[in-house]
């Protein structure tokens, strides 16, 4: 109940551009809180990784696993696509000029000029696009190694999402934010059902991760989405996840870099704010 | 928690065990009972369709969940079959922001399956 009465205000506040500010800071604190009072034995920065950070019993595997990563070698894949010149001469670098610093910290942003949220995986293929390559495809390969290339040199910096004082920008986060209340699917359950309301909860067997920290360790590498059946090798950006768990509630998924997915991990990734980038992540 | 749902059980099992003595149901009707029993347990734990083991214990499952209250006591807890029939067909009449699928409204189950799930159930 009170949580929709929130996502209500916030959607009236689009008419008061000037009481604007307030809200976005605002949700990111009780967000934060919540999960700092749900889960009180887990360092507040150690949310960025996901189910791990409250489940002691898995993270000891999944520890063991990082001291290998299956995703070392896409890394490597996306260094050597990154560095590899355009036809025009020019490169990622000239893109990202930052790099080296680490820029994965400031995706997704508003880009007020054009009025559309810009993830990092969209900022890479209108890269290629501009320099007359083609784009990446969605999901997976060369997308997911550079994007996982770009975390890697990036570890360590921390999130800072702005949503500016602009209504167009507040209007994409509560976009974002509604997506992430809403009920959907014939199964009807948000994403705040399983990873708010129930986060810590079992699932079958699965824990559910919380939301705080999702975004931050993105892309992954996922055993399940290696091998055969998979049809993969395990490399995924963020919009595969938001699809496959729109598909665990018999919701057809958004497509991937689709404005409803730009601005769910806007606002997703505004709520990880303050926390320190840890892509890529193995999963299971 | 444990406790009070142990004593519950408890409690069910004598009234079970009573029902048992006096003998009062006709055999036939129990073998047809049962047969509908045992296909509710197969809606309850089929994964394409009650899937109710994602979210709650229930006996005889396996990596069950624990999103929702465990099913056991059942007729303790709900006296009116009525009644918890409805919270399965649409438990948003009870919780308008749950997690449980309503699943009569958006045909997950149709309504003979519901009631055969809720029969299952019932005798939990
Ligand atoms: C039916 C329950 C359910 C719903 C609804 C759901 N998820 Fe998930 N989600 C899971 C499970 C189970 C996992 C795997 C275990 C985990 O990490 O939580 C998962 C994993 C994730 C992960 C990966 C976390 C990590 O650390 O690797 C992200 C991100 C995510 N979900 C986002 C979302 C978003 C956004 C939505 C809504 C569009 C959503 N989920 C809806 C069950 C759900
Ligand atoms: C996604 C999670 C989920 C699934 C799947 C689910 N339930 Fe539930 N169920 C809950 C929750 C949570 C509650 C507690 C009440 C609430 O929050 O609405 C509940 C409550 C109940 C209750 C009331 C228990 C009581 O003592 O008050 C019954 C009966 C029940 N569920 C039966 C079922 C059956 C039968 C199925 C499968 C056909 C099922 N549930 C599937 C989550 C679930």
């Amino acid at each position: 109940m009170k949580k929709i009465a929130t996502v209500l205000t916030a959607a009236s506040l689009v008419i008061a551009p000037f009481a604007l500010q307030a809200a976005p800071e605002q949700d990111l604190k009780e967000f934060r809180e919540y999960y700092f009072k749900k889960f009180p034995d887990t360092p507040k920065d150690d949310f960025i990784n996901g189910v791990y950070s409250i489940d002691p019993p898995s993270r000891e595997q999944w520890e063991a696993f990082e001291d290998f990563p299956s995703y070392e070698i896409y890394v490597d894949k996306g260094e050597e696509i990154f560095n590899k010149p355009f036809a025009n001469g020019k490169g990622f670098a000239d893109c990202f000029p930052d790099y080296k610093k680490g820029v994965r910290q400031n995706y997704p942003y508003f880009d007020t000029q054009n009025d559309e949220v810009v993830t990092l995986e969209a900022a890479i293929n209108k890269c290629l696009i501009d320099n007359g390559e083609k784009p990446f495809k969605h999901k997976t390969g060369n997308l997911a190694y550079v994007s996982g290339y770009i975390a890697y040199l990036s570890r360590g910096n921390t999130f800072n999402i702005k949503v500016p004082d602009d209504p167009e920008a507040i209007a994409a986060y509560n976009r974002g934010k509604k997506h992430f209340y809403a009920k959907r699917g014939q199964l009807n359950m948000a994403c705040a059902d399983c990873h708010y309301n129930y986060a810590g909860s079992r699932i079958r067997a699965d824990i559910l991760s919380p939301a705080l920290g999702h975004p931050t360790g993105f892309p992954v590498y996922r055993n399940k989405w290696a091998g055969e059946s998979a049809k993969g090798d395990g490399m995924g950006t963020l919009h595969r996840r938001y699809g496959g768990c729109n598909k665990q509630v018999r919701a057809k998924p958004f497509k991937p870099q689709s404005d409803e997915y730009k601005a769910l991990e806007y606002f997703h990734t505004y709520m990880s704010n303050g926390l320190e980038v840890n892509g890529p992540s193995q999963r299971k | 928690m444990r406790r009070t749902a142990h004593l519950i059980k408890t409690s069910v099992s004598a009234t079970v065990l009573m029902g048992c003595l006096g003998m009062i149901v006709p055999l036939t009707a129990s073998a047809a009972d049962a047969a509908e029993i045992a296909k509710g347990k197969e809606l309850a734990f089929d994964r394409k369709k009650g899937n109710c083991l994602a979210c709650h214990y229930i006996e005889g499952g396996t990596l069950a969940g624990n999103i929702g209250p465990p099913l056991v006591a059942m007729k303790a807890r709900f006296p009116d079959y009525e009644k918890m029939k409805a919270q399965i067909a649409d438990p948003r009449t009870q919780n308008p922001n749950t997690i449980m699928i309503p699943f009569g409204p958006h045909k997950v189950l149709t309504a003979e399956e519901i009631e055969l799930v809720s029969q299952f159930i019932y005798t939990l």
